[in-house]
């Protein structure tokens, strides 16, 4: 009884700060010198005085910035995130929803990517910490996060796609003939193509989690439980994965669900040198164009990401450490 | 001697069999200039951006415009000489002085759901883009119109309140609309917008967003099914990875930069595989001063700075040569461009007398010119991202300071610089470029009456005789008589240095082998896009 009164009051505290959120961006977002307009109607030797005031009463920029906001707000309690102002005029909704599971399913591959290269990497650096092994891989991830992933990009591209035209350059999917394709075929010529995306977002993101597991695993491997268990001659895989790695992991789970969100964002620079159409494109271009209803769109779906990532961190801990539970049925 | 006998008797014989050879290579070519061009294969173009909305008078980017361009027709087009012919329109009657425009359309011509073309879709068009709801840039034209009617399915008259020689390059492809899909909806809201129907030799097939667009050939089309029967444009926003899928044969199409087109593409490969074209772009670039200033309001300060730099040595060194000099608004192959104007070549030691006729002196011997105590410095203001007008503005930057003038260089992010710079005026000089369109009207960037906020001569220019020449032009039909006008304009333009016209830069597409009958004309290559094709053996795509 006690725990769903707790949730309760947490998912209740989450509103105000959802509203607090946008409220600030949406204000924020005007201030930024600059109209929707702008990239249609600056510099159009076409566009005259009427018609810039006939757009801008369109998109409702000649209201108050406070009833600009009310009405936006109105929309989303309807779930109604309104339409883009760029010139083709689309829901929001859509026009996000259609980049998103690209997106997705690179941000997850990459995430699971990064998972089985840098957790046993971590553990192997902490088994034989300062040994040749580990410093070699420091220097090599630390070589890796510190690339920029446009340059890695174009030498990938330059080799596997030219010099010896193993991998497609960029793209999802072959130009011709994709439609007749069988569904086998279909995930191959996919999985080509996202071999290097994949593989490019992930290697910056090895250098943190390596390190983290390894820091982590470190510290395990001191505590007093581990030289019980090998005191009990337990096998030394055994002790390593079974009983220091999971204690180790349980603050890389927090980490893992800061990350939530940004699954669905996109990385622009990535995103473009692939030329694959992500998230991360389209929140640049809406940025440059002031498009406001597809930022706020974006916007929202982020928070209510994060927040539900902070809520479901909570439950976690609280669901897990008894000492929490404990603590919250006291103060009642 | 003998030896030396026989090795020229051979190298006469291998002369001539070269002839041979190259007078039958020339055979072969004249054999396949004749033979009837095949039908198939499917041309793979590249593009930075995506499109934004494919009904044209919505949309104001490039890449919606070279779109709709395929699918949709205008009453009138341009030529490959650039002349004003029908298209849609077989002919047409001015009269009353320019007052009054009839077309008469062609008959036969279907939308591409069968539905036939009639007068009363222009007029649709018409009365859509001057409508307050339609979000469109280009009702301006269209608002000097008094009355427009559709007498009959065939013919299409409409009046102007005034004559207005830009009217009739105006009905093109922007102001033609089905009808009978659009009648009485919200056009922002139409399927057209991402599901185009129109009539041209294009027709529409799938839009997938940020990623590629497709069009298959319309057989019906009235002026001839285009041979080619694909045409995708791939959306790819690294010129880099653009150029990369250029070599793994991933695109047929795409602009080059100088050094890729000087460099990069100078290998056997490319030789082998692509043709590249060059032809003068419809822009140029200028360095704008703003004449409120009081530095830029003295006309021989500006010609100061016109001598001061060398414009060929920009062009080498931004455009590895692939440019031209600009002398004035306008690109040297326009039938309105005027060859005589005074120029301005590189030339410090003319430069630095005009400016000590102006008073600048260095009177404190820091290197720096002053007046009055206050040094000749300031800064020019350009877009961020533009790397050719970032090296324009170092070059001169290092030319003006050998004069003694300092120019300190700020990029700025482009709505910003607009709005907050540009608008409220607070610039001192800015490098940016124009786009030029096919009619000489230039009259919303040099007429004193468009210097208020958010119009476009925001460096406020005024000058009376330009001001009447611009009108007169306007309302002039006579191609001859247009030409002496804007002539006058060009020279008044070269004398005042309002601007320091830069370079007209080159468009540099390459374009795989295998297309056939690109001919490059002053209007580029585009224009006979429906004419080029793949012989039978090179076609690389098979479209069932």
């Amino acid at each position: 009884m006690g725990f769903i009164v707790f949730l309760l009051k947490r998912i209740l505290g989450l509103v105000p700060t959802f509203l607090g959120i946008t409220l600030i961006s949406f204000f924020v977002m005007h201030l930024a010198p600059g109209e929707p307009m702008s990239l249609q109607a600056d510099f159009n030797p076409k566009m005259t005085p009427e018609m810039r005031q006939r757009l801008r009463a369109q998109y409702g920029l000649d209201k108050p910035l406070y009833v600009q906001y009310a009405k936006w707000l109105k929309g989303l309690v309807q779930l109604d995130l309104g339409r883009s102002f760029s010139p083709d005029r689309r829901k929001v909704w859509d026009k996000i929803r259609e980049r998103l599971p690209v997106t997705i399913l690179i941000n997850v591959l990459s995430m699971l990517l990064i998972l089985a290269v840098s957790i046993p990497l971590g553990v192997r650096a902490a088994v034989w910490e300062n040994s040749l092994f580990d410093q070699v891989t420091t220097v090599l991830v630390f070589l890796a996060y510190a690339a920029p992933a446009f340059w890695v990009a174009l030498l990938l591209m330059l080799l596997f796609g030219i010099e010896w035209n193993l991998l497609p350059v960029s793209g999802l999917h072959s130009l011709m003939g994709y439609e007749q394709m069988s569904l086998f075929e279909k995930v191959l010529d996919w999985s080509k193509h996202l071999i290097l995306p994949v593989f490019v977002s992930a290697i910056g993101g090895l250098a943190g989690f390596s390190r983290y597991t390894r820091s982590s695993m470190l510290e395990v491997l001191r505590q007093d439980y581990i030289t019980t268990a090998r005191a009990k001659g337990l096998p030394e895989r055994v002790v390593i994965y079974r009983h220091a790695l999971r204690n180790a992991l349980l603050p890389l789970i927090t980490i893992m669900g800061l990350s939530i969100p940004g699954l669905i964002g996109g990385s622009v620079i990535f995103e473009s040198i692939f030329a694959i159409p992500g998230v991360g494109q389209l929140m640049w271009s809406a940025v440059m164009a002031r498009d406001y209803p597809v930022l706020m769109g974006n916007l929202v779906i982020v928070a209510i990401l994060t927040l539900l990532g902070n809520l479901l961190a909570d439950i976690g801990y609280a669901a897990v450490d008894p000492r929490i539970r404990t603590g919250l049925q006291e103060q009642e | 001697m003998r030896r030396g006998r026989i090795s020229s008797f051979f190298h006469i014989l291998f002369v001539l069999a070269y002839f041979i050879y190259l007078s039958t290579t020339c055979l072969a070519e004249d054999v396949s200039g004749q033979e009837r061009p095949a039908y198939g294969d499917a041309i793979v173009v590249g593009s930075i951006g995506d499109a934004s909305n494919l009904i044209p008078m919505l949309a104001t980017d490039a890449t919606s415009h070279e779109i709709a361009g395929l699918i949709y027709n205008g009453l009138v087009k341009y030529d490959k000489y650039l002349n004003l012919v029908g298209d849609l329109a077989k002919s047409w009657e001015i009269k009353r002085g320019g007052k009054e425009i009839i077309f008469h359309l062609r008959k036969g011509v279907r939308w591409q759901d069968g539905v036939p073309f009639t007068s009363k879709d222009v007029l649709f068009g018409f009365k859509t883009i001057i409508d307050p709801k339609t979000p469109t840039a280009y009702a301006g034209d269209f608002l000097e119109v008094e009355k427009a009617e559709a007498p009959d399915p065939y013919t299409f008259r409409v009046i102007y309140k005034e004559p207005f020689a830009p009217a009739l390059s105006s009905w093109g492809d922007i102001v033609v609309l089905p009808e009978h899909l659009l009648k009485g909806k919200d056009i922002t809201k139409s399927s057209l917008v991402r599901h185009p129907v129109g009539l041209g030799p294009y027709k529409f097939r799938l839009w997938k967003t940020q990623e590629r667009i497709e069009l298959d050939a319309n057989p019906d089309y009235f002026d001839g099914r285009p041979y080619l029967d694909r045409y995708i444009m791939r959306i790819i926003p690294d010129p880099a990875t653009m150029f990369m899928e250029l070599k793994a044969g991933g695109l047929d199409w795409m602009g080059l930069s100088p050094v890729q087109y000087k460099r990069q593409t100078n290998t056997p490969f490319f030789r082998k595989n692509f043709r590249k074209y060059r032809y003068l772009s419809f822009s140029y670039t200028y360095l704008g001063y703003n004449l409120r200033h009081p530095f830029f309001k003295d006309k021989r300060v500006r010609q100061a700075i016109s001598y001061a730099m060398d414009k060929k040595e920009i062009i080498r060194g931004v455009l590895l040569g692939l440019g031209v000099v600009a002398t004035g608004p306008y690109k040297p192959d326009a039938w309105f461009y005027n060859p005589n104007v005074r120029r301005y070549p590189y030339d410090p030691k003319m430069a630095r007398r005009l400016l000590a006729e102006a008073g600048w002196k260095d009177s404190d011997g820091d290197g720096i010119l002053d007046k009055d105590g206050i040094a000749f410095s300031f800064t020019v203001l350009t877009n961020q991202g533009n790397s050719l007008r970032d090296k324009t503005a170092q070059i001169i930057q290092y030319r003006l300071r050998q004069v003694g003038i300092e120019m300190k260089i700020r990029q700025l992010e482009w709505t910003a610089f607009i709005n907050d710079f540009i608008d409220k005026r607070r610039f001192e000089a800015v490098i940016l470029g124009w786009t030029l369109g096919q009619d000489p009207d230039i009259f919303d960037i040099w007429h004193s009456s468009k210097t208020g906020p958010k119009q476009l001569n925001f460096i406020g220019y005024k000058n009376k005789e330009v001001d009447r020449l611009l009108v007169l032009g306007r309302r002039t039909f006579d191609r001859e008589k247009r030409k002496k006008i804007y002539f006058r304009i060009q020279e008044i333009l070269a004398e005042d240095q309002p601007y320091t016209f830069l370079y007209v830069p080159m468009a540099l597409p390459i374009i795989h082998a295998r297309f056939h009958g690109i001919k490059p004309a002053p209007a580029g290559i585009s224009y006979n896009f429906i004419r080029w094709w793949v012989p039978k053996n090179e076609q690389k795509y098979i479209i069932p």
